[in-house]
């Protein structure tokens, strides 16, 4: 770890290990305190509504649980699924990071949303759009699945990536891009709707928390991962997700001609950063 | 926090546990990768720990596209009861606050499973080696006591070399003397761990410098081979180690054609 004249704490990435990173032992009665502090302030804070916690039986009954991670799955969804029909929000995630914007305060801006279908109330859908460190991704999916009944469970994620994560012995310029690959818990039993994830492609930070608790509490679930060659939120990355959906169409209904409003909103997020020649 | 895939859980009673230090160009890792493809060793379990990062991927070491698609996380056990052997593959970094809770769950689990000795396959900064350990092998080891009172003997017919200590001063005095290992992540760390609760440890580490780390997992795995006879060698030819089908790649994509 190192800690910058803001005060904000970096780790440090290499793939050589220093020796003396275990300088605690000797760390004073100060350093333990400070340490525990910004424990505190990297928690994880998980709120659920009034209404959830009051109305349903403890843990949260449903039957799939649907989460978006990144700007292009969580837009798909809001544009594809949650325009259509009607949800509310039934919940939050909120936490505190090197990458927070401006607020010190742990538990401010929500980072992540959960949403139920007020007809259906056996899909919960969650979107996020937020860098979740390294150090927080277990407490989160240990936290947000702690609420809910996992027996009868299925899990789908979404994720965005870019292609120069992806590796493949064909040169990347060969395959059309954006494109999807899938992988599965060893409960997961439905059929996958994209390739499978090659050999030796691998998927780190909140979909591989999410997918690890699944494979080891033998909770089925699938992450379809799109890799896309553009930075900023796009329509089409977004329509590369649709293949994905199928699975949930007897209990999602999927907007075939989404909601222009809302595709506008999602785009247009990214596209005010840049205001040079405008 | 250990979880067994199946329902019971597997008894690891006098087994041999080799485990791999992320360290120096990964080399403990690729090794521990080596023993686990050569002897086609089933999971029976997850290492499943806040301590590491998450990471997921399938089957590193898939040999046909019905076992590709198997889930593989970032910390799993492997076991053969046959050989009494049971191998705990690290493929992901320790969050750096948390080094010290990972090695006292490592130590713990160990101890509660009884294992009859743990093999740490590490590495270490070439670039740190003093004028004694550049004009030698690179390979070096260390016992911690529980286990010296048990394989010292056998440990000396086979010629190995004990990793040196330095001097904590040099050139100005000689007299404190300190094991260094740098690039070793967890190595000194875990061995002191060991040494202090009675755990018979062995470390097995290799000098080397990140780059194509290939080659010193090849002579670490060979190592560890003279000294436990994990693959039979027929003569003086090297034993013949299965490469998984994860480390292809390993330099990137291939290259575009519009590039010549």
């Amino acid at each position: 770890m190192m800690a910058t004249f803001f005060g904000e704490v970096l780790s440090v990435y290499s793939r050589a290990v220093e020796e003396d990173e275990d300088e605690l032992e000797d760390e004073s009665e100060e350093d333990v305190q400070i340490r525990r502090e910004i424990e505190n302030k990297r928690e994880v804070h998980v709120h659920w509504s009034s209404e959830i916690t009051k109305s349903t039986d403890k843990p949260f009954q449903c039957s799939d649980f649907i989460i978006g991670v990144g700007h292009n799955a969580a837009g798909f969804l809001s544009a594809f699924v949650l325009s259509s029909g009607s949800w509310e929000a039934v919940g939050s995630a909120s936490l505190w990071n090197e990458r927070s914007r401006g607020s010190s305060q742990p538990a401010g801006e929500p980072s992540c949303r959960f949403y139920r279908s007020a007809g259906c109330s056996s899909v919960l859908i969650c979107l996020c759009t937020c860098f979740v460190a390294e150090d927080q991704l277990f407490q989160w999916t240990e936290k947000v699945f702690g609420f809910i009944q996992t027996r009868g469970l299925q899990v789908l994620v979404l994720s965005d990536a870019s292609v120069s994560e992806y590796t493949t012995a064909d040169p990347v310029s060969a395959s059309p891009v954006p494109f999807l690959r899938a992988l599965k818990s060893s409960a997961y039993q439905d059929r996958v709707h994209c390739p499978m994830m090659e050999q030796p492609n691998i998927v780190t930070c909140l979909p591989a928390a999410v997918l690890s608790h699944c494979q080891v509490h033998q909770i089925p679930a699938v992450l379809y991962q799109c890799y896309s060659d553009v930075v900023s939120p796009d329509t089409v990355t977004m329509e590369t997700y649709k293949p994905a959906l199928p699975c949930l169409s007897k209990l999602v209904t999927l907007d075939s001609s989404p909601s222009i409003d809302v595709l506008r909103k999602v785009v247009k997020s990214s596209e005010s950063q840049s205001n040079l020649y405008t | 926090m250990f979880i067994p895939v199946g329902c019971s859980a597997p008894s690891f009673k006098e087994f041999t546990l080799i485990m791999p230090a992320v360290s120096v160009g990964n080399v403990g890792q690729f090794a521990t990768d080596l023993v686990i493809s050569t002897l086609h060793m089933p999971r029976v379990g997850y290492f499943h720990s806040d301590c590491l990062v998450p990471m997921v991927g399938n089957n590193p070491y898939a040999t046909s596209p019905e076992d590709s698609s198997e889930l593989s996380t970032n910390a799993e056990v492997y076991s053969l009861p046959d050989l009494k052997l049971a191998v705990l593959q690290i493929r992901a970094p320790i969050i750096q606050t948390k080094y010290r809770q990972f090695r006292k769950s490592v130590v713990s689990w160990i101890k509660t499973n009884e294992f009859s000795k743990v093999v740490l396959l590490s590495s270490c900064h070439a670039h740190h080696r003093d004028d004694r350990q550049l004009l030698s092998t690179p390979l070096r080891y260390l016992l911690t006591p529980a286990l010296q009172s048990v394989v010292g003997d056998g440990l000396q017919k086979l010629d190995w070399k004990e990793m040196e200590k330095v001097s904590a001063f040099p050139g100005i005095s000689d007299t404190e003397q300190r094991l260094y290992i740098p690039g070793g992540g967890v190595t000194k760390t875990l061995y002191a761990d060991c040494c202090s609760e009675g755990i018979p440890l062995a470390v097995l580490l290799i000098f080397c410098s990140e780059g194509d780390n290939m080659p010193h997992a090849f002579a670490l795995v060979n190592y560890l081979n003279e000294w436990l006879h994990l693959v039979e060698k027929p003569g003086n030819v090297a034993a013949r180690w299965k490469i998984p089908s994860s480390w292809k790649l390993l330099f990137g994509s291939g290259f575009p054609p519009a590039l010549f």
